[in-house]
């Protein structure tokens, strides 16, 4: 760098490197330029004192701020919990029905519904609430409990055959295989079978409304269309939780299972249980 | 490192020299030279130097002061226009509703989805500016750029508290005494009053203008309004009053960007060496002399009025924001030599050769303004002037083209919008859900859209499916009939939950469409959504 080089168009040092010929002019900066710089500079230490920045051996510098990232989002959530605070409370002075006919309340209680339902219902009923063998789908008209918003409330709070809980829903299909022979329960199979569609044995299915009527009309009807009060489905709809087919529906004769849920009044409060029955109302319009 | 190296022979003389000044001999001198030292080092920055632009008079100072009013009064007072939009919306002429999400332009009415208008007058603006330079170079900079029209104003105030050109030179050098504190601090106390009053007008355009200001004045305003009149504020007084032409030498992109858009037809300030060169101070006697001399008499009125500080005789220079205050200074000097105007003018590059060639011979001699002037004193017929018809060119029509197409595709968008819109949302999960009678129900999420500032009925129902049966749950059905009236409040969107059903006698095979309906029978607009509705896999 001893040797200066001068262009000679302009008259101004260049700083000594060349690039296929080309070779650039060593300016000075504007004045303002060289503050800006020397100012960021300045900045940076002082950021680097008020927040978090410096690498320790097993933690960091906290800053003069002690701002993290983590106490920023607490400060938004405990902001966003404060702007909902009112509507909440609302909800939980309303009743159901009274909450259904206010827009304001129902929009929101819909919205929070879905959220918790993702967070702890979708594991069994599936995201939309669609189901899957074994395990209601919210979606349609086909209630064990009942679809009203009352009934639905009542089944998520207390939950079904949940033990815990002294209010919850009760039902206990006995095992017909050990009450009922073999032939019999192929003949009430192939009945049943028959309610909503067509049987694969029209003598069999005959033979099956003798011992439907003896054996599970007092809990499904003799029309074979169920009782809400004992959870007992409706045999006679084109909706089945265990599969429809009649090798199915012996199966659930023979040796029934029984879905459990858990009740989920003790665990997210009433409000949350009120908002989620609000939602799985709105899946399928309720009954 | 030629200069660091020692002969060999210098060093024995020097050893031999030490040795003669009775100095230990075994000190072995190094052989460095300071890269760094004071003679050869770079300052950091080079300071700036000030400009103390002389007032100008002219026709081009008159434009700059109408075109100056204009835009400061479009800028301050726009935001106090009012336009009565009924009890439903603001009734600001052009206000920005950030908070609300709405664009109020007079009759127009933007909502976030239709931002591409904002967009397409962006673009057009980018090619108006295209079009600008091409045509008459850069008036954008010389005229209408805000950082040029607050640098005006800066002056004006600078002018009036501490004179012309020449005082305020003497003012600078000076020392300090109280006639120049006080002059200082009633100059930067006007120029803090003009920047708070332009960070203040920002504001208005973005809420209601006499509330925010009632609200400005009593401190009950939102922190943001605050400190964007503070940022506003340091901007213009740091721009306006302190930078200055550096912003446009320095920061600003658009002089580089130009340097690429002129072409020989671009008008340009342009100092018509053909006719003032050679230039000299006693061109009137060399002339009487019959000595060959320019029409510059080198007063530098020029240099004196110069925002930008450069010289124009020195030729067509980035830093030249062709505010044409120059021309003025020069005519004036032509005008009292009682000599023709335009020694200084708006000239594209085409007709300044033409017009070099013309005193040079084609170049074969170097210029002599003997050659464009007759006997009887004036320009010979030869010497071309400025003619509007260069304007059109086949680059600005091409430009002209663009930027009307977007504006007539903007017209007509604008013209066929919708103010009712239905959009239809199909629920992902489940898809479809099947009811215990044996039908197909399939959910959707309708919005609709009421995109006017006043409360609407609109009908929704469904077209294009056999029996198919629409359900809102939260409506009451109309009577007679499938369809439901859906009261939407003034420019709102409403939200339905909505359930189609197609009964299991009318069962499909497969997926098909149908159509969301939304009517309005007052004003008869319609729009219509095609949807799908989704069946079990057969």
């Amino acid at each position: 760098m001893s040797e200066k080089h001068i262009d000679e168009v302009s008259g101004v040092e260049t700083t000594g490197h060349e690039w296929d010929g080309i070779r650039e002019l060593n300016n000075p900066l504007p004045r303002w330029w060289l503050w800006t710089f020397y100012f960021t500079i300045i900045w940076a230490i002082g950021y680097t004192i008020v927040y978090p920045a410096w690498p320790g051996l097993t933690t960091n510098t906290k800053g003069l701020f002690n701002w993290s990232s983590r106490g920023a989002v607490a400060t938004e959530m405990a902001a966003a919990d404060a702007a909902k605070a009112s509507l909440v409370e609302k909800i939980a002075n309303t009743d159901l029905p009274g909450i259904l006919a206010d827009n304001e309340m129902r929009t929101f209680a819909t919205a929070a519904g879905a959220s918790t339902f993702k967070v702890y219902c979708s594991q069994c009923h599936g995201s939309g609430a669609q189901g899957g063998p074994g395990y209601p789908n919210l979606n349609d008209d086909d209630w064990l409990w009942g679809g009203d918003i009352d009934a639905i409330h009542t089944t998520i709070a207390h939950g079904i055959r949940y033990e815990q809980d002294d209010d919850t829903r009760v039902s206990e299909m006995p095992a017909f295989g050990e009450i009922l022979e073999p032939e019999q329960i192929k003949q009430v199979a192939a009945y049943v079978a028959s309610l909503s569609g067509t049987p694969s044995d029209e003598a069999a299915a005959k033979a099956g409304a003798t011992v439907f009527a003896e054996n599970c009309a007092a809990c499904h009807g003799e029309d074979g269309r169920g009782m809400k009060e004992v959870g007992a489905p409706n045999l006679a709809d084109s909706l089945w939780l265990y599969g429809s087919s009649e090798d199915a529906i012996a199966a659930q004769i023979r040796n029934p299972k029984h879905g459990v849920m858990p009740a989920w009044n003790a665990r997210l409060g009433d409000t949350k249980v009120k908002e989620l029955a609000v939602y799985v109302h709105s899946l399928g319009g309720g009954s | 490192m030629d200069t660091a190296t020692t002969d060999p022979k210098d060093k024995k003389d020097m050893e031999a020299e030490a040795r003669h000044a009775g100095e230990a001999p075994d000190v072995e001198p190094l052989e460095a030279s300071p890269v760094n030292s004071a003679k050869v080092r770079q300052p950091l920055y080079a300071a700036r130097k000030k400009v103390f632009p002389k007032r100008a008079s002219g026709q081009f100072r008159q434009f700059k002061w109408l075109v100056m009013a204009i835009t400061l009064g479009i800028y301050y007072l726009t935001p106090w226009l009012r336009w009565d939009r009924g009890p439903f919306a603001p009734d600001q002429a052009i206000l920005i509703d950030l908070a609300h999400r709405r664009f109020y332009f007079f009759f127009i009415e933007i909502w976030p989805q239709e931002f591409f208008f904002v967009a397409g007058m962006l673009v057009m603006a980018g090619i108006g500016l295209f079009l600008v330079t091409s045509a008459v170079g850069r008036a954008w900079c010389g005229y209408t750029c805000p950082q040029t029209v607050w640098v005006d104003l800066f002056l004006v105030v600078e002018r009036a508290v501490e004179g012309d050109r020449n005082a305020r030179m003497r003012l600078e050098n000076a020392p300090w005494s109280f006639d120049k504190i006080s002059k200082r601090v009633i100059k930067h106390a006007i120029w803090l009053l003009i920047a708070v009053a332009t960070g203040g007008a920002w504001i208005f355009y973005f809420a209601d203008a006499p509330t925010l200001l009632m609200e400005f004045v009593t401190g009950k305003a939102a922190p943001v309004a605050y400190m964007t009149v503070a940022v506003l504020t340091a901007t213009t007084y740091v721009f306006g009053g302190l930078m200055r032409e550096q912003v446009c030498t320095y920061m600003c992109p658009w002089p580089r960007i130009q340097a690429a858009m002129l072409d020989e037809h671009s008008l340009t300030v342009t100092y018509n060496a053909w006719r003032g060169e050679p230039r000299s101070k006693h061109a009137k006697k060399m002339a009487a002399r019959g000595e060959k001399v320019g029409d510059c008499v080198d007063c530098n009125a020029c240099v004196a009025v110069c925002p930008m500080g450069i010289d124009i005789r020195d030729g067509l220079q980035l830093e030249c924001i062709t505010c044409a205050l120059c021309i003025d200074a020069c005519d004036n000097i032509m005008d009292k030599l009682g000599k023709e105007r335009g020694l200084i003018s708006y000239t594209t590059l085409a007709t300044y050769s033409h017009n070099m060639a013309l005193a040079t011979e084609n170049g074969v001699h170097p210029a002599d303004p003997r050659r464009v002037y007759g006997p009887d004193g004036k320009l010979v017929p030869e010497v071309r002037h400025f003619r509007w018809k260069i304007l059109a060119r086949p680059r600005t029509l091409v430009y002209l083209a663009a930027w009307s197409a977007i504006g007539v595709a903007l017209l007509v968008a604008l013209g066929s919008r919708d103010r009712l819109e239905v959009n239809v949302l199909h629920d992902r999960n489940p898809q479809y859900v099947k009811l215990s009678d044996g039908s197909i129900r399939n959910g959707y999420s309708v919005k609709l859209l009421n995109m006017i500032p006043e409360p609407r009925t609109i009908l929704l129902k469904i077209e294009g499916i056999p029996g198919a049966l629409l359900d809102i749950p939260e409506l009451e059905q109309l009577a007679g009939g499938y369809s439901y009236a859906v009261p939407v409040d003034p420019d709102k969107l409403r939200n339905l939950k909505v359930f189609v059903t197609v009964p299991k006698d009318y069962a499909l095979k497969g997926d098909s469409t149908f159509r969301f309906i939304a009517e309005d029978k007052q004003s008869n607009e319609r729009d219509v959504y095609s949807a799908k509705f989704f069946t079990p896999e057969q």
